[in-house]
């Protein structure tokens, strides 16, 4: 579990966000990708859209299994990766970077403060939660 | 408690995935279901299949006795052949699909899915005129060796021709130096081989076919690839494709029954439901639009409800979301345009041939 980046923000649904000037990037975790098995399809919201912290804002789906993107914080999505739709097995080969998910203009930016740290992360991945 | 194979402790050591299937542990994935999938469609890959049940008519009349419970006719087999079947209630619907061995006229063996097991053995029990069925699932383990390169792995390790086995024919032959029954049949649309052997045997066949198997790029492969790999076929699942309520006329699999043959369970229903025309069918489709039908969704067309899906995957060989569904006869002719309510959105969807895939 040590390959948890430790420059991301995380929340208890396995996803990952980070600041990037005003604007935070989200994607889902190593530990996600493992969990789904080959990422076959993923579905996002369009530019524009408002997402709530905690509520679903996509949906991943693996060979066998559908399961919801939850949004780490509230906002409006101002880019989403288009590459996904052709490219889904990115999310496999790279979560952390090239599988970016969606880049949200937070509406109250102390939200990411309250996500998790790695340390926080990691400890929740050991628990088995 | 889900039970285990004889191949758990194996499985465990390759690093499988286990899930709870039918009240069984078993291996979903060991790497990835794709690449599991592609090397069956390639290699070859190697599926523990132990969870499925073994029930036996063994006696004079064995073969009436079968052939008054199961839809396809045994009689019309020889020695050494398997046969694909039904097993239905009096209404024509599936209490099972199975793969009934004719070992001779007085010895039948039946494959049958291992969730069903209890259920199919308990209607034999009741219905078998003639000779009693024995469950005999616990006496065997079996393995399924699928893929183009599945004969030559197979080969190297028997003293039997295998080229002289044809498809859906059988013997009893020494693998790796247990004593198995040899069935060219399987569930993935590949050649290959399922291998039936006394469970103390199991883990000894399957590292033998493993390590012989290496240099041709054999892979253990589990139920998520056996899933794709059959739905790309459109082999039905049972619990997903076929149950109680659907017949094999709906099914599609008219080809397994023979109403000439005389008296079955079942056959009375059909007769009747051939007579009338059958009120949906089970069709194969493609997906025109972004993304993949599962279970369940409701098929729509011009705004109404009309049908189900009943499987659905993103296929690795044929690199499209495909799935399989019960509609009215009229949208079931190829190319037939319907729509797949995708979490409250309405996606393109089209009949297409099948099965899905064809070696190119």
């Amino acid at each position: 579990m040590g390959d948890t980046p430790k420059d991301l923000r995380y929340t208890k649904d396995h996803e990952w966000a980070r600041r990037q000037g005003s604007a935070v990037v989200v994607g889902v975790t190593s530990h996600a990708q493992e969990a789904l098995g080959d990422v076959v399809y993923v579905e996002l919201p369009k530019v524009g859209d408002t997402v709530t912290a905690g509520k679903p804002f996509g949906v991943i789906e693996s060979t066998k299994a559908v399961s919801e993107l939850f949004a780490p914080l509230s906002g409006k999505v101002v880019k989403t990766n288009d590459s996904l739709v052709d490219e889904p097995q990115l999310v496999n080969q790279d979560p952390y970077k090239a599988a970016w998910m969606i880049e949200i203009e937070p509406s109250d930016p102390k939200q990411y403060e309250g996500l998790l740290d790695a340390a926080a992360y990691e400890a929740l991945l050991a628990s088995g939660k | 408690m889900a039970r285990k194979t004889p191949l758990n402790a194996a499985h465990r050591k390759l690093g499988a995935r286990m899930v709870d299937f039918a009240g069984w542990e078993m291996p979903v994935q060991y790497t990835s279901v794709i690449a599991e999938h592609e090397a069956v469609r390639n290699q070859a890959g190697m599926f523990d299949v132990s969870h499925m049940g073994e029930i036996v008519f063994k006696g004079p009349g064995a073969l009436e006795t079968a052939n008054r419970l199961l839809t396809n006719d045994l009689a019309r087999a020889a020695d050494g052949q398997a046969l694909y079947s039904g097993l239905l209630n009096e209404r024509g619907g599936f209490l099972d699909d199975v793969v009934a061995y004719r070992f001779s006229a007085d010895h039948i063996f039946v494959c049958v899915n291992a969730a069903n097991r209890e259920k199919d053995f308990d209607w034999m029990r009741r219905h078998a005129v003639g000779v009693a069925p024995a469950d005999a699932s616990d006496d065997w383990a079996q393995l399924a060796v699928q893929g183009p390169k599945a004969a030559a792995i197979a080969q190297r390790l028997t003293a039997f021709d295998l080229s002289k086995l044809g498809t859906y024919r059988f013997t009893a032959g020494g693998v790796a130096g247990k004593q198995c029954i040899v069935s060219r049949t399987g569930y993935t649309g590949e050649d290959g081989f399922e291998l039936y052997c006394a469970p103390g045997d199991a883990e000894a066949l399957w590292y033998a076919l493993l390590e012989e198997g290496q240099r041709d790029g054999l892979k253990p492969a589990g139920l998520g690839a056996r899933d794709s790999l059959r739905t790309e076929m459109k082999y039905a699942l049972y619990g997903n494709d076929i149950d109680e309520e659907h017949t094999p006329l709906e099914a599609g699999l008219g080809w397994i029954v023979k109403l000439d043959k005389g008296d079955f369970l079942g056959a009375e229903a059909l007769r009747k439901q051939r007579a009338e025309g059958v009120k949906k069918r089970l069709v194969g489709f493609e997906l025109v639009e972004p993304g993949i039908p599962r279970p369940h969704y409701p098929i729509l067309k011009d705004g109404q409800r009309v049908g189900e899906v009943t499987s659905g995957t993103m296929g690795p060989s044929v690199k499209k979301a495909i799935g399989i569904g019960y509609v009215p006869p009229e949208l079931a002719a190829e190319g037939s345009s319907f729509q797949v309510e995708i979490r409250g959105r309405l996606v393109a969807a089209r009949v297409v041939k099948t099965p899905f895939w064809k070696r190119g």
